[in-house]
């Protein structure tokens, strides 16, 4: 029961954190590889916060601020960049948020992490046990959903697409293409940030190592497993990976194997995107053709 | 309305458009033609703001442009087309319309969810009035299709109402007639000359000479870059400086 609970947590966090690289990648055409730089961000803020004491509400505001923020100052130079370029811009900060963990020993205690950290108390209900938790985190990524949604939903989300589809075309038509961008990009990091947050209080260990370009990987592989683009397809690619991801590691090997677990599951995930991107580009769920008007 | 005042463009060597001189007269339609790479595209170009200048001035309703970005331009009401149609293709044909119009209190974040009701009305005005120019042209049953679905000619034509749905005071079409049939080349001049009743100035490049002398008041005419006549269709027709840059003679 506690490993299933485990599991549903897990999911909810990775929706949240594959919902935020949605907006991105999916609506806006913004191929974001250092995404998980603002899910560090955001659970480093938090857990540095609620260490020093101060009240979990104002750590996890301070972390999407935070995030937020981190989010605009990278887009300023980054979407002057076209496609690949700014894939590679983003890949580089990821990695450079991670060095910072690492080498700022004063704040982070570098490669140590940060133990302890301590269980959320939101209005004063503490969420210490599992299905505490869990609600915590269904609570926000419920909201995270209906935001999204309807960001998505409204003429703002139509703009992004058409940003997407054909950026010249948009900016012909009168539309900021670079400052539409930065605001999906914020939204995005912001949203990213949150996840991060309910990870870091969920886990209560973190450390540089958790932030690596493989998460990154994973996220964008829940993404485009799901159906980048739609409103559900993160969803259901975040309960997919991450059942498969986490189950793995219960599975009774004899010791001598289990050392090839890691390595293997990251071939399954390679593998997985080649063949997707093979046989069925578009995800598991397609693209439906939305109206255009506010639900 | 257009008031260009030398320009001059080159790209390394090449003087793709050099010290052009051109007003654009209001409520007029003027076309612009020249043999292929005369730099009438390029000219194009430089009055929307995607590519900058090297020299000139460009003035449009007598504000200063050059040096905008093409959403600046757009805003203070010139639009152009694509020598390609340039539609979003993954998106529905009413989606297509519904970006068009200009400035859409929706499309700002932060009022997103504190003015719902406003953004509703707005909303439900740009649908009517797209459906309503859709019926117009014969295309409202394909209201829901892709983009990328329909026929070349119908997307010339959505690409013309997605004109008037952003409602500018001027606008640029580059070859709105190239590679479409004759049916439908008569639809989109039909569009144009009703535009123009309707106040609109059109600044157009055609190598089509039935819709030159129909449509247009006013003609300059392009070669490497320099404009080498100007005047009333019938006119340019019989300028034999015209006929030696066309036939090369």
């Amino acid at each position: 029961m506690d490993l299933f609970l485990h599991l549903c947590i897990m999911s909810l966090i990775y929706i949240i954190f594959a919902l935020s690289l949605n907006l991105e990648v999916g609506y806006t055409g913004l191929f974001n590889f250092g995404h998980v730089a603002f899910f560090g961000i955001g659970a480093y803020t938090s857990a540095l916060l609620t260490l020093h004491h101060f009240p979990f509400e104002i750590s996890l505001l301070m972390a999407l601020f935070l995030s937020g923020v981190s989010g605009f100052l990278l887009s300023l130079p980054s979407l002057r960049l076209r496609g690949d370029f700014f894939g590679i811009a983003t890949l580089g900060f990821g990695e450079i948020i991670r060095m910072a963990f690492q080498n700022e020993v004063w704040l982070t205690k570098g490669p140590m992490g940060l133990p302890g950290i301590p269980k959320p108390k939101l209005l004063s209900i503490r969420f210490a046990t599992l299905p505490q938790y869990l609600l915590l985190t269904l609570g926000f990524a419920t909201l995270t959903f209906l935001i999204l949604r309807g960001i998505i939903r409204s003429p703002f989300g139509r703009v992004l697409k058409g940003i997407r589809e054909d950026e010249i075309a948009a900016e012909a038509l009168g539309k900021n293409v670079y400052r539409f961008r930065i605001k999906s990009f914020v939204v995005g990091s912001i949203f990213a940030g949150l996840a991060g947050v309910l990870w870091g209080h969920y886990t209560t260990f973190i450390s540089p190592n958790d932030f690596t370009i493989i998460e990154t990987v994973l996220v964008l592989l829940i993404v485009v497993l799901g159906g980048k683009g739609t409103e559900w397809g993160p969803i259901l690619g975040a309960i997919l990976l991450i059942f498969f991801q986490e189950s793995l590691r219960f599975l009774r090997l004899p010791p001598e194997y289990s050392r090839y677990l890691a390595p293997l599951q990251q071939m399954i995930f390679g593998s997985l995107l080649i063949l997707m991107m093979r046989f069925r580009p578009e995800g598991l769920i397609k693209e439906r053709r939305e109206h255009g008007c506010l639900s | 309305m257009l008031e260009l005042r030398g320009i001059s463009k080159a790209f390394g060597g090449i003087r793709a458009v050099s010290n052009f001189s051109a007003t654009v007269e209001k409520n007029k339609i003027t076309g612009l033609i020249g043999p292929n790479g005369s730099g009438k595209t390029t000219l194009f170009n430089l009055i929307t703001g995607f590519i900058q200048l090297d020299r000139g001035e460009i003035f449009f309703r007598r504000e200063r442009i050059d040096g905008f970005p093409p959403h600046e331009i757009a805003h203070r009401g010139m639009i152009r087309t694509f020598q390609l149609s340039r539609l979003f293709p993954k998106m529905t044909v009413l989606e297509n319309l519904l970006l068009a119009p200009q400035r859409q209190k929706g499309e700002r974040l932060w009022i997103l969810f504190l003015q719902r009701q406003k953004i509703r009305f707005e909303e439900k005005r740009n649908v009517e009035k797209a459906l309503s120019l859709l019926e117009g042209v014969g295309l409202s049953s394909l209201k829901d299709e892709l983009a990328e679905n329909l026929s070349y000619g119908q997307q010339r034509l959505l690409e013309m109402i997605r004109l008037l749905m952003a409602d500018p005071e001027m606008i640029l079409l580059d070859e709105p007639t190239a590679g479409i049939n004759p049916l439908m080349i008569r639809k989109i001049m039909d569009l144009i000359l009703k535009m123009r009743e309707l106040g609109k100035t059109f600044f157009i490049i055609e190598h089509n000479m039935d819709v030159i002398i129909e449509c247009c008041d006013w003609v300059f005419v392009l070669d490497h870059g320099e404009k080498i006549s100007e005047g009333t269709p019938p006119k340019i027709q019989n300028d034999p400086r015209v006929i030696e840059a066309y036939l090369g003679a």
